[in-house]
Formats: structure tokens, sequence, C-alpha cells
């Protein structure tokens, strides 16, 4: 649909995957909102995803007193809105993340301070 | 029914400006609060010069309200000798 | 013997008439469209541009002596606020944040709706309405000015002022008043009328102004209380030509109808996503509190804001899109504000703190349903950290909303469990928004949004640092350069109020109204 325009009107998009050092990824942990909105983060697409959850996520939540309560085996993750399986071993390009995905975890009985989600 | 109103900041050059209003119709009703004065009417307000004149003792121009009006809500109708806010339907 | 007759003295209505319409002429020797290229192609239909009813009949004599009573009034007033050390008569330090949040993301707005304004003056095809964009265009120039002067008070004893212009362009949050306002006058005229006239200045006007200058007034602050009076008969002005200028584009044509109300749906909705940072400054900001956001709420945006679209209904006009969703949010949006700022805190230019026991009872009554609840918790539990020397900063960059700029930190409308999450496709790409309102707004105009300077981005960019920042270099600390890029004093205008140096000197030189009776 084209822009009501006084002339032309095409500009380049500022947030193009070739502008960034490496894809930008997104990543939220539900129900934890001490964090006040979910990250944005460049990573590389070939990292393998299980370097990410014990490298990246760490440094990003480790703050919040559930972090250390996680259990692994019960979480549940998101790409969107969509829940999907995540095979550790296989890199996050292969996994369906590209440039501007969103990656969501849940952990089922573990509420935030409180239990206020927060 | 809706009301009209108009407030200004509450000094003594809006003082006499007030008390002409009030003067003038019977149904408004002023309010003070810190610093300002508003003055409420159902569906009609008139500011005439001449009530404000009389007050003072001496020649105002009407666009003076201008200096120490804050809000006001109507349909203005205005020239040398009156403002009017009004709700017409 | 012919005896001289005075002519009688033309009245006002005339007076205005013969020195504004009278004046004015229509093009000849040029085309119309060539002379005024701007006001045809947003689609708004003109039919007779004399139908605009002026909102006030002053004449540019009678303007400039009004408002020149008004600058000698207020100046008096700013001076003697100085020479008195009216900045120690304020409460408390922390108040102070809340002036510093109006300098960096308020006053550079009068600026940008004063050169919108002056655009609206010379390319309307009518000159009443042209008149009348003259004078807001003087008035908002007027408000950035005397705002600076009466914030100048303060930025000789505090921190947090002195670079409000370059945060302004380069900060991130202040992208979130930017890019509203950017928004606006790269619209066209009568969508920036839409925008600033009637969104802004008649439906949300209340509340940026009354917080503010109400909170000034109770928190001791009689510079700032002076100059929003002072402003306020302007802003009468302002709202009577955001009236009129509605019903005017609404009686010319029915075709304006859906463009409007498209316009009315964006602006009330990115107008209500901006008085986030008003509704964290009036819950959080006051040590004296005067009425919470979601009262004034209530009381301005429901209460009023209802009638009028009662009253535009005979246009076919209804309630902006996204009204309900506006009003579920008086319950949370200033705790998410607040708990945003005080995450990133190290790198704002003002300092944020976990309030005090009093003042979060005050939450707690204020906020019956939500405070207790949800937010709390997390400020109990900033308190232990701080407590034990382990003051919470969140260190890592948050994902933005692509039309609002601001952080993804609103939750779902009804379940404030979860962070609302909505995202289109446009050109091969994917875009974030926190709300459906957002998203829509987008996914009309995407050539548009496309172009968003998001801070947070532009930093991975690798353009918020200085030119001679170098990546390279072992130790390079990404967020030091990014701190020194915004030229701030470092630990003076940011990080927590406790422990600062305003704190520190406040208390030093007897600020706050006990000590009131010790001064001149």
């Amino acid at each position: 649909m084209s822009i009501t325009a006084i002339g032309a009107y095409d500009f380049p998009a500022k947030d193009v995957v070739g502008n960034f050092p490496a894809p930008l990824l997104y990543l939220g942990w539900d129900q934890h909102m001490m964090f006040c909105a979910p990250f944005a983060v460049p990573v590389p697409s070939a990292m393998r995803f299980g370097d990410l959850v014990t490298d990246l996520l760490p440094r990003l939540f480790g703050e919040h007193p559930d972090f250390s309560r996680i259990d692994w085996a019960k979480v549940q993750w998101f790409r969107s809105a969509t829940l999907f399986s995540p095979d550790m071993d296989k890199s996050l390009a292969e996994q369906g993340f590209g440039h501007k995905s969103v990656l969501r975890f849940r952990t089922p009985g573990l509420e935030g301070l409180r239990g206020s989600f927060g | 029914m809706s009301n009209v109103f108009i407030a200004f900041q509450a000094n003594e050059e809006s003082r006499p400006i007030v008390d002409a209003i009030l003067a003038d119709n019977p149904q408004a009703t002023a309010v003070h609060s810190p610093g300002l004065v508003k003055i409420d009417c159902p569906q009609r307000l008139v500011i005439k010069r001449e009530s404000i004149e009389e007050q003072i003792g001496r020649s105002f121009d009407l666009q003076q309200l201008h200096i120490n009006l804050v809000t006001l809500s109507g349909n203005i109708d205005e020239d040398d000798d009156q403002l009017t806010l009004s709700w017409t339907h | 013997m012919d005896t001289r007759v005075n002519p009688k003295k033309p009245g006002l209505k005339e007076r205005y008439a013969a020195m504004t319409r009278g004046l004015s002429w229509e093009p000849s020797y040029q085309p119309r469209d060539k002379v005024f290229p701007f006001d045809k192609y947003e689609g708004i239909r003109i039919h007779d541009w004399n139908a605009f009813a002026d909102p006030f009949r002053l004449t540019v004599d009678a303007y400039w002596k009004y408002q020149g009573e008004k600058e000698k009034k207020l100046y008096a007033v700013i001076e003697a606020f100085a020479q008195n050390h009216g900045e120690l008569g304020v409460t408390d330090a922390r108040y102070i944040n809340a002036l510093k949040l109006f300098i960096q993301g308020v006053t550079p707005l009068e600026y940008y709706a004063h050169r919108g304004f002056a655009h609206l003056a010379r390319q309307f095809g009518g000159d009443g309405l042209r008149l009348a964009c003259l004078y807001q265009s003087a008035d908002e120039l007027r408000h950035q000015q005397t705002e600076t002067h009466a914030m100048s008070v303060y930025n000789k004893y505090f921190h947090g002022m002195h670079e409000s212009n370059h945060w302004f362009d380069n900060v991130w949050y202040l992208s979130v008043p930017k890019s509203f306002f950017e928004d606006a006058f790269s619209g066209g005229p009568f969508e920036f009328l839409t925008a600033v006239s009637f969104s802004f200045e008649y439906v949300l006007t209340n509340l940026l102004f009354v917080p503010f200058m109400s909170g000034a007034a109770h928190n001791g602050d009689m510079s700032t209380v002076t100059f929003g009076f002072s402003a306020q008969s302007d802003e009468s002005r302002h709202m009577t030509l955001g009236i009129e200028c509605i019903k005017f584009m609404l009686e010319q044509d029915p075709a304006n109808v859906p463009i409007v109300q498209r316009w009315i749906d964006k602006w009330f909705w990115r107008g209500y996503r901006l008085l986030t940072l008003v509704a964290m400054m009036q819950d959080y900001m006051l040590p004296k509190r005067v009425m919470s956001w979601k009262e004034a709420w209530e009381m301005y945006a429901e209460a009023n804001g209802g009638a009028l679209f009662a009253d535009l209904a005979r246009y076919g006009i209804r309630l902006p899109k996204g009204w309900a969703d506006a009003c579920e949010g008086k319950h949370h949006i200033s705790h998410q504000a607040w708990n945003t700022f005080y995450n990133y805190g190290a790198a704002a230019a003002f300092h944020t703190w976990v309030p005090e026991t009093e003042e979060m009872k005050w939450l707690s009554q204020k906020y019956p349903d939500s405070f207790d609840k949800f937010y709390r918790p997390r400020l109990e539990h900033y308190a232990e950290r701080a407590a034990q020397g382990k003051r919470f900063y969140n260190g890592t960059l948050p994902m933005l909303c692509t039309t609002c700029q601001i952080p993804m930190l609103f939750t779902e409308p009804g379940d404030p469990r979860w962070i609302a999450y909505r995202e289109t496709q446009h050109d091969g790409d994917t875009y974030h928004f926190c709300s459906d309102h957002c998203r829509e707004i987008f996914e009309h105009e995407p050539q548009k949004y496309v172009q968003s300077w998001l801070p947070v981005h532009q930093i991975y960019q690798g353009h918020c640092f200085s030119p001679d920042a170098d990546p390279t270099q072992p130790g390079f600390d990404p967020l030091g350069e990014v701190l020194r890029f915004y030229k701030f004093n470092l630990d003076h205008d940011n990080m927590d109020f406790e422990g600062s140096e305003d704190q520190r000197n406040f208390r030093e030189w007897g600020g706050g109204q006990d000590a009131k009776e010790g001064q001149l």
C-alpha cells in the first residue's frame, strides 16, 4: 500500500541485519518482570542453543532469586508465541531463529518475587 | 445541561473580574483552590466590560482577560463590550 | 459650517476582520495550489475556508501587548525565586528529578511545536487558521524559553539538566518524545493539527499539565508553578483551536470523517503512550503527592473525554480504538515505568530510588487492585538488595516497541502477568510492538516506521560512540562509552538518589520545607 505523501517516499529500513554485528535476538523470561522488558542482544546465528542456555541466559537473568531454582528439564521454550522443543546441539539458525526473532521461556512453578510475577 | 467555565489566576487583578462575573451571572459559582479561581455556570456565562469597569473604577479593555486567564470551556463570542461562553446544543 | 462628525470607531469584530481576513487575497500571479502545495495531498477537502471560526479575535498588536505583560510578571517571579534561593524551598531534593524529566523530555517538544505550527502558519490555505497557527508558533517558542529560564535556577545547583538538548537527540528514553513529535510534523498539516491541536492540546493536555503543575505547587516549587499559570493562558487559546479545527474538518466534507478518525485513533494512542513518563512522575517522583495517575486519568480522560466524544458522535466520530486499553492501563503503567527507570538507573540522566514506607502505603491505597499484588514485592526486593550494598542495575539493553519506542514493559490488557508481545512482517523483516495499537499504526504506514531511530538498535550499530572511541582496544567498555557519548556527568547525573551529590548538597545547604524559616 503506498503511503500518503507529498512526493516520492522511499527510504531504507534502518534495522536490516547487515547493519548489525550479528542478528538481533530478543530474549524474555515470562512472568519475571523484575527485568522490566525482554532483552535485545546481537547473537551469532551459528551459536549452539545449549551454549546460549549455559553462557548467555545466566548473564542476562542470573540476578533473579528464581534463576538458581530453575529445573531446566521442565522449562518451556517459545519462538515468539510458538512452543517448541529445542535441540541443545543445533544452532539458533537451524532452529528457526533469524534476525529480530524472539525467544521466550517459562519456568512453571516459579512465579517471580513472592509470587508477584516480578 | 452542560456547564461552561472560566478559570483565572487568583490575584488582585482578577478579583474584580471575578466579582463582576458573579454579579452578572446569578447561577455562576466560584471555587477557589491554591492560586486559582474557577467559575462554573450552567449553559451560558456573560462577562461585561462595563461591569468590570464599575468594579475597578477605571477603563478596562476586555482582552486584558488574557493576562490572567488559565482555561475556559464553551463556544466563545466576543466583542469590545462582552465575552460570552455558551453551549448551543 | 460643516460640523466634523467623528466616524464610529470600529468594534472588535470589525477591527479583527479588517486586520486579518481583510488583508488576505487570492493569488493570481501563480496558481493557488503552487502557493499552497501542502494543504490538499492528505485528502482533506475544504470547500469554504471562511467557515473556520477564529477562536479568539486577537490582532497582532493586542497579542504582543498581553504576551509582553505576562512575560514581565513571570520574569519578576523567576528573579525573586532565584534571589531568595527558592530551590531550597522544595520539599525534598528527590522532587528536582521531576524537573529534570520535564526539561529533558517536555521542553524540547515546545520547540518542535513551534516549528510545526510555523509550517502550518505558512501552508494552510485559510487566513484565519494561518493566523491562529502563527500565534501558537510564537506561544510554543515562548514556552520553550520560559521553561528553560524557570528551570535554569535549578541547573545552577543540581545535576541532570546541563545537556538537555544533546540528551534529547541521543539518549534512549528521550527518543520516546522525540519520535512522537517527528512523526507529527513529518505528517501533513491536517494530520499535525489533529495530532497536536486536538489530540494533545485538547483531549490529553490536562494529563500533562496538571500532574506537573500541581506537583510543583504541592512541593514548594514556585518557579514552575508561576510558569505553569503563565503558560495556561496560552493553552486556553490552544485548546480552543483544537476543538475548532476538529469541528471545521468534520463539517467541511463527510469524506474527511474517516481520515480524521484514523488520525484520532493513532494520536490518542501515541499521546497516551507518551504520557507513561508523566504517570511515573506523578506516582513516584513527587515527595508530597497530590493525586494518583489513576485518579488523574479518571478525572481528565474518562470523565472529560467521555463527554467530548459523546459530543463528536453527531459527526460520525467514535471513541479512539485504544480507549479501553488505555483505561485498563491506569492501574499499571506508572509502576511498570518506574520499574524500568529503576532497572536502567545507570543510564538515565536523573536519579531513581525505592519509595519510602509511607509512600508505598499511599501507593497501596491508590492502587488497591494492583500495587501490593504485582509491584510492591519488586520494590521491597530492591530495598533489601540496596541495604546489602547490592543495588540492582540492569546491564543489558531492552527490546523496544518500533512505534512508541518505549521498552516492551507493558503487559497484556486485562492480564498483567504477561508482557504483551506483538509482531508483524514487512518487506522480509520482522517488527515488534508493545500493543495492537502500536502495531496498527506501523501497518498503516510501514514505510515511515521502518525508519525509526531506535536507540538500542543504534547503539548496537555503533552509532552512539564518540568519534575517538575505539572498540578494538582491550578493555573497551561499551556501556561506559555510550554514557561518555551521552555526556553524562558520571555518578552525578545518573545512579540512585541515595548517596548522590544532589542529596548531600541539598541537606548541607539547609534545603527542605522544615528549613524554610531560616531563609530570607
